[in-house]
């Protein structure tokens, strides 16, 4: 008797359970690549679709295992500067919503909360157990007052796994001189606003407007980060640095125009609590190796920084303009990209009259948490053709990563604002 | 040489016309003078100008403005020229969108080389503008210096 009821439930259950199971959970099994793998180049195996066209400053965002994304914009559309967008079982996503009146950059999801940064502040949501944003209007301020310049005023952020929110405060300058960017102007002596930007700071994720004061100056002589990500195999911050600019432009007669366009090197650093990367003082030279010391400070092009400045972790081609940095833990990849580091490179314009590059995701091997191997273009061809490269006049730039619950790729384009999610078909 | 070859090309059409007034030579000199201020604004544009606002003149989004048929570019030519003296960190709008890098004044330039890559630029990139003169650059680099 008890058997057959158990009979007759079962089904029940499993169709109760089936229709729980899959409001909870998103269903990623019938994700296919789009035809022309959405425009991209990939290495064989791999295939790409276009999530959404969300036609907005699309900057860093982040999925759910519920098939949701929320996608920080740059600049807030129709008064909403995080989307929400919900995907459908076939991987295609449509705009659910959105919330939060300010543009910013910096989204990040930990431990039932949601992060989002504005130009000069950091917010938190808590999330309900599908991930959801209980109440958008109603953020808590965690903190407020970093300052902002006209450049490089974005706000990126990241935590590790003790409660604590590491934030970039970029430089309003490119190299601390009298007369940003100005021909043969010498730098600020010192370079004193380095006491409140041009660093990495450290808060606690549950502590309510916190500022300078209550935060800790975790790392110094950053010019501009604008990808991070925490490393979980060695616990350790890693940022990428937008290297100066216009070496030629300033010291026509220290750089030639191909030079500058090489130099210096757009450079991955791997942070302890205390390190300086010596920015605006140097600059790393990744053709010979060296840190070198600034023009502004009395440089020349040969001349080596002080020793105490950090070495990069790995070093790439100037200018290209490194906006997101994620270290791949998913199964979906073969092995080799496990643990290693996709940079998102939104490109350049400061190789002119060069030909520009980036516009592209790049794969960094990694071994025991530490670059291993040269780096490789894992996703290219965001800007249309090569020609569209070199002109530096890419169709779509590539900045935010994310990794999704099945383990695949999400880029944000912050152009024209397509979501791209990047897929292994081979089994 | 090049000046040289410039002016011929310049006048070629014109041919007939010389032929039958040898004695008035004058609207010769006056197109050849925007064309070789052009000429001129053209290097000075490559060297001091390209890297931001681009081979193309369109500048780069977000950062630097372009120079296609902006308000600053085909307007007045007194904040044209002051553009240049002065360099540009105001946040304001160019037609519509905020760009957030720094020109830093280009003073160092000579009134020629002003007048030469306004000139250049407000007939390129698809602009079509009377000339900067370099009297016209005096007279603002005159009254800039007594603010
Ligand atoms: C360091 C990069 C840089 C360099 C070099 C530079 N500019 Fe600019 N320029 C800018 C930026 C950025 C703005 C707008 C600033 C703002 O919005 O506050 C601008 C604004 C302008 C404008 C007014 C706005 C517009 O788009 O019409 C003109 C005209 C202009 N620049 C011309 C020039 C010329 C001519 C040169 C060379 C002599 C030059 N610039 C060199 C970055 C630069």
């Amino acid at each position: 008797m008890k058997n057959k009821i158990a009979k007759l439930l079962l089904p029940v259950a499993a169709i109760v359970g089936s229709i729980l199971f899959a409001a909870l959970k998103y269903d990623s099994s019938n994700v296919v690549a789009d035809a022309d793998n959405a425009g991209l180049k990939l290495p064989s195996g791999f295939g790409a679709l276009v999530v959404a066209q969300t036609g907005a400053s699309a900057r860093h965002l982040a999925v759910t295992p519920q098939g949701d994304i929320y996608v920080k914009l740059a600049r807030p559309k129709d008064g909403k500067g995080i989307l929400t967008l919900h995907e459908e079982s076939n991987g295609k996503a449509t705009i659910t919503g959105g919330f939060g009146n300010y543009g910013g950059t910096g989204m990040y999801i930990k431990k039932g909360y949601m992060y989002a940064s504005s130009n000069s502040e950091v917010f938190r949501y808590k999330l309900d157990e599908n991930n959801h944003v209980i109440s958008p209007d109603k953020p808590e301020i965690i903190i407020t007052g970093l300052k902002m310049g006209r450049q490089h005023e974005t706000k990126s952020l990241v935590l590790d796994n003790n409660d604590n929110v590491y934030v970039n405060i970029g430089a309003w300058f490119n190299s601390c001189q009298e007369h940003d960017r100005g021909l043969h102007s010498m730098g600020i002596p010192g370079c004193p606003i380095l006491d409140s930007m041009g660093g990495i700071w450290q808060f606690k994720a549950n502590k309510l407007n916190q500022s300078y004061a209550e935060g800790v100056h975790y790392a110094i002589g950053l010019r501009n980060v604008v990808g991070l990500d925490w490393n979980q195999q060695n616990n350790q911050l890693f940022v990428m640095q937008h290297g100066r600019d216009q070496l030629h432009d300033i010291f026509p007669e220290m750089f030639t125009t191909k030079q500058n366009a090489e130099l210096p090197a757009e450079c991955m650093y791997a942070l302890r609590k205390g390190d300086n990367a010596g920015w605006p003082f140097m600059y790393y030279d990744q053709i010979q190796h060296k840190k070198i010391l600034a023009p502004e400070y009395g440089g020349d092009g040969k001349k080596e920084a002080d020793a105490k400045f950090i070495d990069p972790a790995a070093a790439y081609p100037g200018h290209m303009a490194p906006n997101g940095l994620l270290f791949y833990t998913g199964s979906m990849f073969p092995e080799k990209y496990k643990n290693g580091a996709f940079i998102a490179f939104h490109g350049s314009w400061n190789r002119a009259p060069e030909p520009q590059a980036g516009y592209f995701v790049v794969f960094q091997p990694f071994k025991n948490g530490k670059p291993f191997g040269e780096w490789e273009v894992f996703a290219d061809n965001f800007s249309g053709s090569a020609d569209k490269t070199a002109r530096g006049r890419a169709d779509h730039r590539p900045c935010g990563l994310a990794q999704g619950k099945d383990g695949s790729l999400y880029v944000t384009d912050d152009s024209k604002g397509t979501i791209y999610r990047i897929i292994y078909n081979k089994k | 040489m090049k000046k040289a070859l410039v002016i011929l090309f310049l006048i070629a059409p014109f041919c007939p016309l010389l032929i039958q007034a040898q004695s008035k030579p004058k609207p010769k000199t006056k197109v050849a003078g925007t064309s070789a201020s052009i000429a001129r604004g053209s290097k000075v544009y490559t060297q001091y100008c390209l890297s931001c606002h681009q081979a193309d003149g369109g500048g780069v989004q977000n950062m630097n403005p372009p120079l296609t048929k902006t308000t600053y570019v085909l307007g007045d030519k007194t904040r044209l020229i002051k553009v240049v003296l002065n360099g540009f960190t105001q946040a304001v709008d160019i037609d519509g969108q905020s760009y957030s890098n720094n020109m830093a004044p280009h003073d160092f330039l000579k009134d020629q080389e002003i007048a030469d890559v306004l000139t250049y630029v407000r007939n390129n990139f698809t602009n079509k503008a009377s000339a900067v003169k370099l009297a016209e650059v005096k007279a603002v680099r005159a009254g800039n210096k007594k603010k």
